[in-house]
């Protein structure tokens, strides 16, 4: 035991020392270094350039007819434009909120926790609702399959919207669960009106 | 089980190698003279059966992958270029396809029978977490190189299995873009599983040879659960005689092999994934490969939300959940008795446990609808109950049968008629 090397060790009354200081020092440095990089290594799999690129689709909705419903692609996801009937429009706006599985809107064009009203379901970034239009993306919110019910013919499930043949998801005239192992709504996607006809996804 | 080594090298270069690297004394000490019990009967030959199955996907995807092109755009048309213009191409990915299920039936096997001969015990006890450890790695392996052909089975599995992430709290979301390197499965997607489904093999061949060292230390378990007492009377050397009990069980395996190759090289995969991947239309139904089916079940069956959990987070935690498992099991098993063949109570649950294994199997397969749904959760309470329940209260309510007193004693005696012996299938190799 020799105390001429005070800063060799532990010091005796329990101070940190030069040494400690150094060792954490060092240690901190490495960790920055170390996350540093590292986060290169883990970023580089996030959507690049040229994904984000594509990252807004625009729909010309003119040849769409009442009562028909389209697929477009957005970000690489099925998006479905259904132009609804005055009885679906009628049959959305009556339905409860209490009748719902969830019931927030889902609309990114609306900020803070909205109600799944059926006009909070079609209300665009312009904060206007035009009920005859319903855009909604077309995935399932259980596990991600494309519901049916969007061509004519499919199987439009037990509230005459979509469902989902995965698992078995019912969605309702607005895109909204009823029933079925999805916790949520579909999603309705920011979208804007360039024109009457023109709308801008994304 | 740790022993003085017996290699003598010759003179010349072996002695002069092996004053360098002992690498020749390290096989010799592992796989010529490595003393085994001489009890083993052949559910025992399905590690070396995995070992070729390894070696067997690993040769025929390097080749696949010279004729492979990852891009959304090609991928699906250079598996039919493989199948149709590359020399012997058809029998490579017939293979290599047949070959993954191959691998899974043989670890099936091989896990059933550690569950069965308690090979989990102590001191075996990070030897069977490794075994785990290699099981997940190949689900990911397997589950990668599905994607890779880019028919609808493929974009679809890949599609539901990237989206369970998301149901984890807060930063699932981000969590699914990292993976998929988008907003869906797409072609940054299809990359980076192929080069992680080239690379995952090797990591699992690095994780056997540390399986295969943590099981030369103390030794293989045997069908008694009896450690070996006198390594004289009761083991004998590995090769010759489990090289050739080895052998014979992996021309067997192979000759099933090649039935599947050759005479239905389709029978085990899904028609739906002959179709090119289409973003805009998911088949009638997604089913994933056979050996993934109990746990897709699993995942389906939680139809309920449990307190704050939804369904969806229950579902998922419930399927990995079933795997996890497996890694504590060694201190879930409270029975100081390793095999099931001295523990009669064990031993029912044990095969109720396997019914209950393939029932999920047969359910994953089918729609989640109806009585479907309700016999996936039952089967899926007794999965868990078995870990969670069974072993731990086993342990203390059972009475086991007398153990032998050492391996040699149970080879040498004549077992009872209807004993606990499964199916005849000892080996006493003569002396």
């Amino acid at each position: 035991m020799t105390t001429e090397i005070s800063d060799a060790g532990p010091s005796d009354d329990g101070e940190p020392t030069r040494r400690d200081f150094i060792h954490i020092f060092a240690a901190a440095t490495a960790a920055v270094g170390a996350g540093a990089t590292i986060w290169p290594l883990v970023h580089q799999m996030n959507p690049d350039a040229s994904v984000l690129a594509l990252s807004t689709s625009e729909v010309d909705l003119s040849s769409v007819s009442v009562g028909q419903a389209i697929k477009v692609m957005w970000q690489g996801k099925p998006v479905f434009i259904r132009h609804r009937t005055e009885a679906e429009i009628a049959e959305g706006e009556a339905t409860p909120l209490g009748a719902l599985k969830d019931d927030v809107a889902r609309n990114d064009n609306l900020s803070g926790k909205v109600d799944a009203t059926d006009d909070a379901r079609v209300t665009a970034s312009d904060g206007e609702a035009r009920p005859q239009w319903l855009i909604v993306v077309g995935i399932c919110t259980h596990l991600g399959c494309i519901p049916l019910g969007t061509a004519s013919g499919e199987n439009r499930g037990d509230y005459n919207g979509w469902f989902c043949p995965c698992h078995g998801s019912h969605y309702d005239i607005a895109g909204r669960i009823r029933k079925g192992p999805a916790p949520e709504n579909l999603e309705v996607p920011p979208y804007e009106y360039l024109s009457d006809t023109i709308v801008k996804i994304g | 089980m740790s022993h003085p080594s017996t290699y003598k090298p010759a003179a010349g270069f072996a002695k002069w190698l092996d004053d360098r690297l002992p690498i020749v004394r390290l096989a010799h000490d592992s796989f010529v003279d490595f003393p085994t019990p001489k009890n083993l009967n052949y559910w025992y030959t399905f590690g070396g059966i995995l070992a070729i199955a390894l070696v067997i996907q690993i040769i025929t995807g390097v080749i696949l992958a010279m004729h492979y092109t990852p891009h959304t755009s090609m991928a699906f048309d250079s598996v039919e270029h493989i199948m149709r213009d590359v020399n012997y191409g058809w029998l490579m990915r017939y293979v290599h396809s047949n070959g993954a299920s191959m691998f899974f039936l043989a670890v099936y096997i091989h896990m059933f029978r550690g569950l069965y001969y308690g090979s989990y015990k102590e001191p075996r006890e990070v030897l069977w977490m490794l075994g785990v450890v290699i099981y997940l790695l190949m689900m990911a392996t397997a589950f990668m190189g599905y994607v890779l052909p880019w028919g609808q089975m493929s974009y679809w599995g890949a599609t539901v299995i990237t989206n369970l992430f998301s149901a984890i709290p807060l930063i699932g979301d981000d969590i699914r873009t990292l993976l998929w390197g988008g907003f869906s499965v797409d072609n940054p997607t299809l990359n980076r599983f192929y080069s992680l489904h080239y690379l995952l093999p090797f990591a699992i061949a690095g994780v056997v040879i540390l399986h295969i060292w943590a099981l030369h230390i103390p030794g293989n378990a045997n069908p008694t659960g009896v450690e070996v007492k006198d390594v004289k009377k009761d083991t004998v050397p590995f090769h010759p005689y489990y090289t050739v009990k080895d052998s014979f069980a992996i021309v067997v395996f192979l000759i099933l092999f090649a039935a599947f190759v050759f005479f239905n090289p389709d029978g085990l995969g899904h028609p739906d994934n002959y179709i090119e991947a289409n973003p805009l239309a998911t088949p009638a139904s997604i089913v994933p490969e056979w050996y993934y089916l109990p746990f897709y079940a699993i995942l389906r069956a939680i139809t309920f939300d449990i307190g704050p959990i939804s369904s969806k987070l229950g579902g998922v935690i419930a399927m990995f959940g079933s795997i996890l498992v497996l890694f504590v099991l060694p201190w879930l098993d409270t029975s100081k008795v390793r095999s099931m063949r001295y523990r009669p109570a064990a031993k029912m649950f044990f095969f109720i446990f396997i019914a209950a294994c393939l029932v999920l199997g047969y359910l994953g397969g089918q729609p989640a609808e109806g009585s479907y749904v309700l016999y996936a959760q039952i089967a899926t309470a007794y999965y868990f109950g078995f870990f969670l329940l069974i072993l731990p209260l086993l342990g203390f309510m059972e009475t086991p049968k007398p153990l032998p007193r050492s391996i040699s004693e149970s080879v040498l005696k004549t077992p009872k008629p209807g004993g606990a012996a499964p199916a005849g299938a000892q080996s006493a190799p003569a002396q």
